[in-house]
């Protein structure tokens, strides 16, 4: 019985090294599909892309209350929506890997238990870092300037990315339950929408009537956006920093175990 | 000790009984083929033993680990091809292996030989750097097989290996599972084809609303159903009914109807069976396309054993789904 010893030789390794190691072959499938398939690259830039370039001329103009340049206060703004409308793709393509009975397949296999799920949100969190990447690229042809430093400018990015990544668990532990491709859709999207736009993502929270503004400082996108766009306009960071690293901590605490779970019971 | 030994297990899921009470003991290197219409268990039982389904009483083992409490070690030794072709489109089919071999635990290298050799083994050396989305059923169902044997498997599951598949890539896959068990792999299959079972497995249990009804090789079963039959069939569907009325006196028992064509006499000879019954039918002027004297089929089994048939009917009459599926319509 060679091959049973080996297994549980094999076995002793269920551990940090193996959640690492299955952990990199998923996020290198995941990230594989954008170079086979340009199309969904291309597809999945020209939304934000086109977010930057409306806000700035169709509302540029008419939201007030913004002192300074719109585009320098909007950016920030489209950073944090791009991530969170991103990470809605995390639970999609989990339900599709479950529709095509991948995951049956790899919930078979002696693989570490939480790398199929860490392998998406990873990937997703890549695929939005670069995004974001192209928006500052587009921003900067149309007038954005960071006003901080270069580790104020990255650190704004990567916290915006973060936070999506966080999100990206939501959208794990809905694709998992909800089990359909087109529900997982639907699902995943329909509460992002009022939560990334009643925020201070693209208007200062001051002018949305008093009832909205409560809840709207009490939005992680808005203590998200806070922080961003201190960073890059290079005022004062604190306090919505930790704001919003306390979300971003709280999220994955409740949202990675749950999606897990539902990964493990998932069939 | 068994490859596979199941005490006792049943599955609810919430009212629906999907398991009651199952018992199974199968011997190292042999081919067991669970038998059944859609939604009699099959696929519950498979997702048990597999670890994907936890079981809500009894005890199971496989290659002698626990389904509850081993289920990392198990998972070491199983390979698991499930109803559905799980092979990922984006990736070639070399990187599909590939993948599945790290997953499994194997260095680089050692993934890497894995991958040549199974798809050299499964004749898709040729296909191996073209992504999935290119591949024919047949191939994906051959490149999810290989996916299956990855890890050396000392007990394999193939789930409805040929459902879907055009006639001719499912002989090709008979052929190439019977090789592997030939290598010594014990194999668990589940199939609705009374000609699948009858071809693959030594032995067969046959399932039906989650009990298991009946067990033994495919000669045992069809010696529970009694002796041979003399299958007729008519070439006018609406005297069906007239030719079972003709033939009455000249089998063992009484004959029965079976489709809209097919009259079933129980012979217990054959000696005169055949020009009693062209003579009768003659002088009651019913017309044959076809008659045969023939031993029972595993279909006569299940007709036996549950009072309706084993294939397509069975699926579409309305027993409750005891088994809920994600949606999957019209994928092929």
């Amino acid at each position: 019985m060679t091959t049973v010893t080996e297994a549980v030789r094999r076995n002793r390794d269920m551990s940090a090294g193996r959640l690492w190691s299955d952990s990199v072959v998923m996020t290198k499938r995941n990230l594989l599909k954008y170079p086979r398939i340009p199309t969904l690259l291309v597809f999945s830039t020209i939304q934000p892309i086109m977010f930057v370039l409306l806000f700035t001329y169709v509302f540029g103009g008419a939201i007030g209350g913004v002192s300074g340049n719109y585009v320098d206060f909007l950016l920030p703004g489209i950073f944090a929506q791009t991530a969170i409308f991103g990470s809605t793709q995390t639970g999609v393509g989990l339900a599709e890997d479950m529709h095509k009975g991948l995951i049956e397949r790899y919930r078979s296999l002696p693989m570490s238990r939480s790398a199929v799920l860490v392998g998406r949100t990873v990937s997703d969190g890549v695929r939005n870092f670069f995004v974001v990447w192209l928006m500052t690229i587009v921003g900067y042809l149309v007038g954005f300037r960071f006003h901080g430093n270069i580790l104020q400018s990255l650190a704004a990015m990567l916290l915006a990315v973060l936070f999506g990544f966080a999100f990206s668990w939501i959208s794990a532990f809905i694709g998992m339950t909800v089990n359909d491709v087109e529900t997982a859709q639907v699902a995943g999207f329909v509460w992002v929408f009022p939560l990334t736009f009643a925020s201070s993502a693209f208007v200062p929270v001051a002018s949305m009537p008093g009832w909205l503004q409560g809840l709207t400082k009490a939005n992680p996108v808005t203590v998200t956006v806070d922080a961003v766009r201190a960073l890059v306009l290079n005022t004062p960071v604190t306090p919505h920093i930790w704001y919003s690293l306390a979300w971003l901590i709280g999220i994955l605490l409740v949202f990675v175990p749950l999606a897990v779970r539902a990964y493990r019971r998932a069939v | 000790m068994g490859a596979i030994e199941v005490e006792g297990v049943s599955k609810n899921f919430g009212e629906l009984c999907a398991l009651d009470n199952i018992n199974l003991d199968i011997e190292p290197g042999t081919v067991y083929g669970l038998l059944g219409p859609n939604g009699a268990g099959k696929t519950t039982a498979v997702r048990i033993l597999t670890t994907l389904l936890d079981l809500d009483s009894g005890r199971a083992t496989v290659a002698g680990f626990d389904v509850a409490t081993q289920a990392t070690q198990l998972r070491h030794v199983i390979g698991l091809a499930g109803q559905y072709a799980a092979v990922d489109e984006i990736l070639t089919g070399w990187e599909n292996i590939e993948m599945v071999a790290r997953l499994y635990g194997f260095n680089r290298r050692e993934s890497a030989r894995r991958g040549d050799s199974l798809l050299e083994r499964f004749e898709l050396a040729d296909a191996r750097d073209r992504q999935v989305k290119t591949y024919s059923g047949g191939m994906r169902r051959r490149l999810d097989l290989a996916a299956s044997l990855v890890g050396d498997p000392e007990v394999l599951f193939l789930d409805e290996p040929t459902t879907g598949l055009d006639p001719r890539s499912r002989f090709a896959l008979w052929d190439t599972i019977e090789q592997l068990v030939d290598g010594g792999t014990t194999l668990m299959l589940t199939t609705q084809y009374l000609e699948e079972a009858d071809r693959l497995a030594h032995r067969i249990g046959v399932i039906d609303h989650g009990e298991l009804i009946a067990e033994g090789t495919s000669d045992e079963l069809k010696g529970k159903v009694g002796g041979d039959v003399l299958a007729l069939e008519i070439a006018d569907a609406s005297q069906t009914a007239a030719a079972a009325e003709a033939v009455r006196n000249v089998g063992s028992e009484a004959p029965r109807i079976e489709g809209a064509n097919d009259v079933i006499v129980p012979v217990s000879t054959h000696v005169g069976v055949i020009t009693d019954a062209v003579r009768a039918l003659d002088a009651a002027g019913i017309k044959l396309t076809d008659l045969a004297i023939r031993r029972p089929t595993l279909d006569d089994v299940f007709m036996t054993l549950t009072g309706h048939r084993a294939e397509a009917e069975a699926a579409a009459d309305s027993e409750p789904e005891t088994e809920p599926r994600r949606k999957r319509g019209g994928r092929r």
